[in-house]
Formats: C-alpha cells, sequence, structure tokens
C-alpha cells in the first residue's frame, strides 16, 4: 500500500510538469500568432505615417526603402494646413457628422423609449423593422437616392449628407438603446408614475441618466458612421468645397496622372485620427456600441 | 407634487373610466409622437426608395417609357454581369470565410493571454476596424502601387519576382479580398471573444476531468457555446461584405476589364458614372433577394440569443 502510494505521487508531478511546459508552449505559439497579426494589422497604418514625412522627392526616389523615412519632414501636413481645401473637407466632415450624431440620438432615444417601454399597436412589428432596416445596405439605395436628392434640388449639396445619414445610424442607435431601455427594471418607472411623472418626464429624468452608457456608445456608433460614410458622399458630391474627407482626399490630391501620395497619406492620417482618438480613450464603449447589435438583444 | 398625487384618488372615485381612458389614449399618442420621426424616416428614406428602385428599374435610359423587365434581362444577357456576379459571390464567401476564420484564431490566442496583456493586445489588433474603410484603403493603394510599391520592395530583397497587385485579374481578385479581410476580422475576433468569455469554466473543467483533449474541449464545449454567435456574425459580415463599396472603387474601380466590379461598383459605374440610372437600378436590386434571405437568418439568430440571454 504504502508502495503504492510512494510511487503515485511523483507521477501527477510530472504530468503537471508537461502541463506547465504544454501550457508555456502554448503561450509561446499564441504571442508569435499575435506578432504576426499586429505586424500585419499595422502595416498600412505605419506605411501612411511613414510616407506622410517623406518629401516628394524623397518618394520618388526608387532607390530609396519605402519602410523607412531618412530626412523626416512635416511638409507634408504643413501644405495640407495652410493651403487647400483639405480644411474645408474636414470642417464639413466635422459639421455633417456633429449634426447626423444629434439628430440620430434625439430621434432613436425618443423611438426607442416609446418602443421599449410604452407598449402600442404594432410596437413589436416596428422594432423588428427597425432591426430589419439596418440590415439594408445603403449600395441598394444610393441609386434612387441620388434621383430623390436630385428632385429636392440637393445635388452637390452638404445639407443633402445631413438629411441622408441618419437613414444609416438610426435604425441602429434605436436597436440599441431599445435593449439598454429594456434592461432598465420597471420598479424604477412604477416609482416615478407614483410620484405623479409624465412619461417625458420619466424618459429625461431617470432613462437618459440611468442608460447613458448605452447612449455614449450609440452616439459613438453614429459618429463612425457617418464619419466614415463613402458612398452618399462621392455619388452626389461633385465640388470640392462640398465635399466631405473620405472622398476630399482623393479628390483634390490627384491631378490626372500625378499622385501626391506624401499628401495623400498624410490627410489620411489626419483623417483617421479621430475615431482613433474617441477609441483610444472611449475603447470600452466603442466596443459596446459596434458589437451590441448581436450580444444584446 | 404632494398635493397632486393627493388629489389624484379623490377625483379618480368620481370619474375613474373616462379618465383611465383619456390616459390611455394620452399615453398611445405620446407614443406615437415620440416613434413618428423613426417612422417618417424609414418610410421616406429606406422603404419609399426602394420601391422607387424597382420603379426605376423598369424605365428605359432617358426614363421616358415603361419597359418591364428588359432591364434585368438585358444584364442577364451580358458576360460582364456574370462575371460580376461570380466577383460578388468569391469576394463575399472567401472574405467572409477568411474573416472568421481569423477572428476565431485571435480570440483564442487573446483568450488564452494572462488578462493583464489581454488589453494592451486587443487595442493594438482592433485597429484596421476603427480606420475608415475608405481611409485605410488609400494606404493599401498605395502599398499596391505598380511602380512604387513597397511590398514588391520587400520581395525583391528576397530575391522575388515584383507582383502586379492591382494589375492582373487573379492578384486583383486576390488584393481587394486580402483587404477586405484585414478590415474586418478584428470585428469577428471580438465578437467571438465576448462569446469565449460568456462560457462559463466549469464545462471546460468537466471536460478536462472526462480527459477530453483541446481539440475534443473545442469541438464539444466551445462550438456548441458559440454557435449562435458564429451564425449571427457571419450572416451580418456577408451582408455588408456583399454590399461592400470602398474597398473595390478605390483599389480597382472594377479593372482590370470589369474583373473586380462587385454588384455595388458596377451599379455606380452603370447608374451615376454612365448615366443609365434605371440600369443602374436593377444591378443594385439584383443583391435584394440574396441580401433578403442572409437578413431573414440574422433576425432569426438575433431573436433566438435575445431570448437564451433573457
Amino acid at each position: 500500500m504504502s508502495s503504492t502510494t510512494a510511487n503515485a505521487i511523483p507521477a501527477p508531478e510530472a504530468r503537471q510538469g508537461s502541463l506547465k511546459r504544454e501550457r508555456r508552449w502554448a503561450l509561446i505559439g499564441a504571442y508569435i500568432a499575435l506578432a504576426f497579426f499586429v505586424v500585419f494589422f499595422m502595416v498600412p497604418p505605419f506605411h501612411m505615417l511613414v510616407t506622410s514625412l517623406k518629401s516628394s522627392a524623397e518618394i520618388a526616389d526608387l532607390s530609396g526603402n519605402p519602410w523607412m523615412v531618412s530626412k523626416p519632414t512635416l511638409q507634408n501636413y504643413w501644405e495640407l494646413l495652410t493651403q487647400g481645401n483639405y480644411l474645408i473637407h474636414f470642417r464639413n466632415s466635422v459639421m455633417v457628422t456633429v449634426i447626423t450624431v444629434i439628430v440620430s440620438m434625439i430621434i432613436s432615444v425618443m423611438a426607442a423609449f416609446a418602443l421599449a417601454r410604452m407598449k402600442f399597436w404594432g410596437s413589436g412589428t416596428l422594432a423588428t423593422g427597425v432591426f430589419l432596416t439596418y440590415l439594408v445596405p445603403e449600395t441598394l439605395l444610393f441609386i434612387p437616392m441620388f434621383q430623390i436628392i436630385g428632385g429636392l434640388g440637393l445635388y452637390n449639396n452638404l445639407w443633402a449628407m445631413v438629411l441622408i445619414f441618419p437613414t444609416l445610424t438610426v435604425p441602429f442607435c434605436t436597436w440599441i438603446m431599445i435593449g439598454y431601455f429594456a434592461s432598465i427594471p420597471k420598479e424604477l418607472d412604477e416609482a416615478a408614475l407614483i410620484d405623479g411623472a409624465s412619461h417625458l418626464q420619466m424618459l429625461w429624468k431617470i432613462f437618459i441618466p440611468v442608460a447613458l452608457p448605452g447612449i455614449l456608445a450609440a452616439m459613438i456608433f453614429a459618429f463612425t458612421v457617418s464619419w466614415a460614410a463613402f458612398i452618399y458622399p462621392i455619388a452626389f458630391l461633385v465640388s470640392s468645397d462640398q465635399m466631405v474627407l473620405t472622398v476630399g482626399i482623393v479628390s483634390d490630391l490627384i491631378r490626372a496622372d500625378t499622385f501626391q501620395w506624401g499628401k495623400i497619406m498624410a490627410g489620411a492620417l489626419m483623417a483617421a485620427l479621430p475615431p482613433l482618438l474617441v477609441y483610444a480613450f472611449l475603447m470600452d464603449y466603442y466596443i459596446a456600441g459596434l458589437t451590441a447589435g448581436a450580444t444584446k438583444g | 407634487m404632494s398635493q397632486g398625487t393627493l388629489s389624484a384618488p379623490v377625483g379618480a372615485e368620481a370619474t375613474g373610466r373616462p379618465m383611465l381612458r383619456r390616459l390611455a389614449r394620452r399615453n398611445s399618442t405620446v407614443a406615437f409622437l415620440l416613434t413618428l420621426p423613426l417612422i417618417l424616416l424609414v418610410l421616406g428614406l429606406v422603404v419609399y426608395p426602394f420601391f422607387y428602385a424597382v420603379y426605376l428599374s423598369m424605365l428605359n435610359r432617358r426614363m421616358t417609357r415603361f419597359i418591364g423587365w428588359d432591364n434585368f434581362t438585358f444584364l442577364l444577357s451580358r458576360e460582364t454581369f456574370w462575371n460580376v456576379v461570380f466577383q460578388s459571390v468569391l469576394f463575399a464567401v472567401s472574405a467572409v470565410l477568411l474573416k472568421a476564420f481569423i477572428g476565431f484564431v485571435l480570440a483564442h490566442v487573446l483568450h488564452a493571454l494572462p488578462s493583464k496583456g489581454q488589453r494592451k493586445w486587443r487595442g493594438m489588433l482592433l485597429v484596421p476596424w476603427v480606420i475608415p474603410p475608405a481611409i485605410s484603403t488609400l494606404a493599401w493603394w498605395w502599398l499596391f502601387d505598380p511602380s512604387y510599391s513597397a511590398f514588391n520592395w520587400a520581395l525583391l530583397g528576397i530575391g522575388v519576382d515584383p507582383v502586379p497587385w492591382l494589375g492582373a485579374t487573379g492578384w486583383a481578385r486576390f488584393s481587394v479580398i486580402l483587404v477586405n479581410v484585414w478590415y474586418g476580422s478584428p470585428f469577428f475576433m471580438i465578437m467571438y471573444l465576448a462569446a469565449l468569455k460568456s462560457v462559463p469554466d466549469q464545462l471546460y473543467e468537466a471536460a478536462a476531468i472526462d480527459g477530453a483533449t483541446g481539440w475534443q474541449k473545442l469541438r464539444h464545449v466551445t462550438f456548441p457555446m458559440m454557435r449562435n454567435v458564429i451564425s449571427i456574425t457571419v450572416l451580418f459580415s456577408l451582408i455588408v461584405t456583399f454590399a461592400n463599396f470602398d474597398i473595390v472603387r478605390i483599389l480597382t474601380n472594377g479593372g482590370p476589364q470589369d474583373t473586380t466590379h462587385v454588384f455595388a461598383t458596377y451599379a455606380f459605374q452603370v447608374g451615376i458614372q454612365s448615366g443609365d440610372i434605371p440600369l443602374g437600378a436593377s444591378v443594385s436590386l439584383f443583391m435584394f433577394p440574396l441580401l433578403a434571405i442572409f437578413a431573414i437568418f440574422t433576425l432569426r439568430g438575433v431573436n433566438k440569443r435575445s431570448k437564451e440571454m433573457a
């Protein structure tokens, strides 16, 4: 008996040792895979940065290393910010995005409140309809939209974007907000009703403050979508002073066959900065906002 | 405030039923008014344009005459259009499969890390998904440049001939898929990571006690627990990838010889650039049946999942 226990003791240790070794190898493998994908994912932004710091002469020099910069210069940034329409495009993007975010939040918070809390005839159908609307891609609708916008006299007008972009953001924002509002305990609104609050007071004084994280996530979603929108601007905006960043960079810096790559990359990097900053500081809300559709109800 | 609550029961005794009814009526009015902007938006800018597209697609080029199905039959008789169908399906299916696979691997790898370092790695791995695709694709375009391609420079360094990234059909198809995979993999990773974290540890412990190998754990514990998230993500991504516009439009604009066109870019070229609005509308309407099927299945998955979570 004693001999068997004596024999048995080393065995688990050995197994544990091999398990530990196995785990260590798994971890090393994990880091190798991660490093590979981080390099793959970071190549384009890195190359963007490198190119944006080069002078045109250095970019055109075929004997140089495209992955390195020998004489870094901020000339591309400086030229973008002092001449040409880059600042106008930036301002247009900011304006369209801010208005879109505000409009989408007003529409979707009101609608989500009604859909989550005030059961009325057709509210279930409407909620499902909202989700289906979210699944309709804009590439299905841009051609009739082209005619509609033309009919309204808004062709080549920045305000057309303000009118259209909410269609990209509102359905999903409403969907997120329905989920957040539905998770607020019913006791809260009963208490408010007993105190004699109206529905609007309830929305304003209880639901909005309690669901603030959800509102922030929805706002970030609306911001990202409207900042990145591409097909409507490229189809509807033709003159440079009306363009937003996603189309303005290319249209202004490519003349026939001359590509000003240094400036294009500098412009692209600065255009990518606002979403990157929002992401860096509000990562959790950012992720919550963009994944809520499938993980939350 | 307290006066209002005190006086309410007194009034309720006298005019109980009419007041209740009035209240109900007021509530539904409020609810209607609250949802009105949403309803107007959806009806005016989604439902109406859709039916308008159907109407447009049945007109002749100058939009003066009703021609029925002629636009659709015309498209079906064109080789270019069948090319578009083939490329759209190839693009969507291979990109989604690759994204799902890479996302799954990355989610597992991240999940295996100690939680301290996880955040930092996750932060870096999500960068492609944060940069607007219309902007990051510019960087790819520059990386694929025929004479200055930084990839070709690196390949030359290891003695490989330059690759015509966007110049030859096969490579151009590969390149647009590569960029889409680059952009979309982080989304799959983050969805799967969230799902992985919600699998209870006890299940793995129970499997370990039963002597399950790593593969068996994956096959019999992880997969069944994640099935719903995987199917929702894949279906959702199929919709978005199938309808993709930015990447192809910027990188190749359909070339070489229209071989990389997907539905959206072809519709843009025909409808907006060549000015044949009805034909363009019919091209994008061809996407509808497939998208509708994907959408219905996605909705089903989401509903099932919210029931599970409730």
